[in-house]
């Protein structure tokens, strides 16, 4: 077949339109199937990524690897922590249950290109600094970008959550698990469940809250998980026994 | 459309599939680079927090 006799036998213009249509509609779907891609997998591979550098650019003393139960911890309150510039890295968090290896930096805010994108744990400004009296409050992605708290509802009533500072450690204890709407920030508040504008009570308790996504692949409703301090002590002093497993996988 | 382009492609056939192969990696990667971060802005799972998005 000739070039111009192709070209003389043209097809309907209806024809031809449907054709059209037809490739942006096939081109749409591979689009949405790229965008897909993307989100599921391609922006946890960059997350963990700058998890691993933030990890590594902390570049805190390796603490000693004696165990200290909670017995010989310090009785008088924690050292208050300064609070940090926004998106500055001031801690990590650990969690046994989610692995003996697990850790995972928390940095100041929970916005999500400057924090939470990056894979990284944030801390929401203005609640409580880690070990201080009221609510240390966290939140974290649940499913891509790193999926730092992914395991979130394995968590048991009793499970330590241990955060680090440069100098302190801080072990809390998981209380309670429940599943809230977005707008409830009680859960955030200095007593979690006060709610919000009710007078505060003198705090004599130090919560610590995480906040993320549920059901997964959601944001209709919100994983919350409570725990109080238990106990905390210098880095120098060694490392806390709710560590034990990930010390004994070390050696 | 593609017909189209592939009519204005120059060259033999299997330079002009070398070209779509590289139009194809460019468009994924300006897709993964800017335009899905920017889409994945108003797309309402990857809200975390309690309260007003901040």
């Amino acid at each position: 077949m000739s070039r111009a006799r192709r070209t003389k036998a043209k097809p309907h213009i209806a024809l031809r339109l449907t054709g059209v249509v037809g490739e942006l509609m096939i081109t749409l779907g591979i689009l949405v199937g790229l965008f897909v891609t993307w989100q599921l997998w391609w922006t946890d591979v960059q997350a963990g990524r700058v998890q691993e550098q933030a990890l590594e650019g902390l570049d805190w003393a390796e603490p000693a690897p004696t165990l200290v139960s909670v017995e010989d911890t310090p009785d008088e309150p924690p050292p208050a922590v300064v609070a940090p510039a926004p998106g500055e890295t001031f801690a990590s968090i650990l969690v046994p249950r989610f692995g003996s290896d697990y850790e995972v930096t928390v940095a100041e805010g929970v916005g999500k290109k400057d924090v939470l994108d990056t894979g990284a744990i944030g801390h929401y400004p203005e609640t409580a600094m880690p070990g201080a009296l009221g609510n240390f409050s966290l939140a974290g992605h649940r499913t891509t970008y790193g999926k730092p708290l992914n395991q979130i509802a394995d968590l048991q009533v009793g499970d330590p959550i241990v955060v680090r500072t440069q100098d302190t450690w801080y072990v809390y204890e998981v209380t309670e698990s429940l599943i809230v709407m977005p707008s409830q920030i009680e859960v955030i508040a200095p007593v979690p469940g006060l709610e919000d504008g009710a007078a505060l009570p003198e705090l004599t308790e130090r919560f610590i809250t995480l906040t993320s996504c549920h059901p997964m692949f959601s944001a209709r409703e919100r994983y919350i998980v409570h725990g109080t301090l238990t106990s905390w002590m210098p880095v120098s002093q060694g490392t806390p026994s709710a560590l034990a497993p990930a010390a004994e996988g070390g050696q | 459309m593609y017909g189209l382009l592939w009519r204005l492609l120059p060259g033999p056939a299997w330079l002009r599939v070398m070209i779509l192969l590289v139009l194809a990696v460019a468009v994924v990667l300006v897709c993964f680079e800017w335009v899905f971060p920017a889409i994945a802005d108003y797309m309402p799972f990857n809200e975390q927090t309690v309260g007003e998005a901040r």
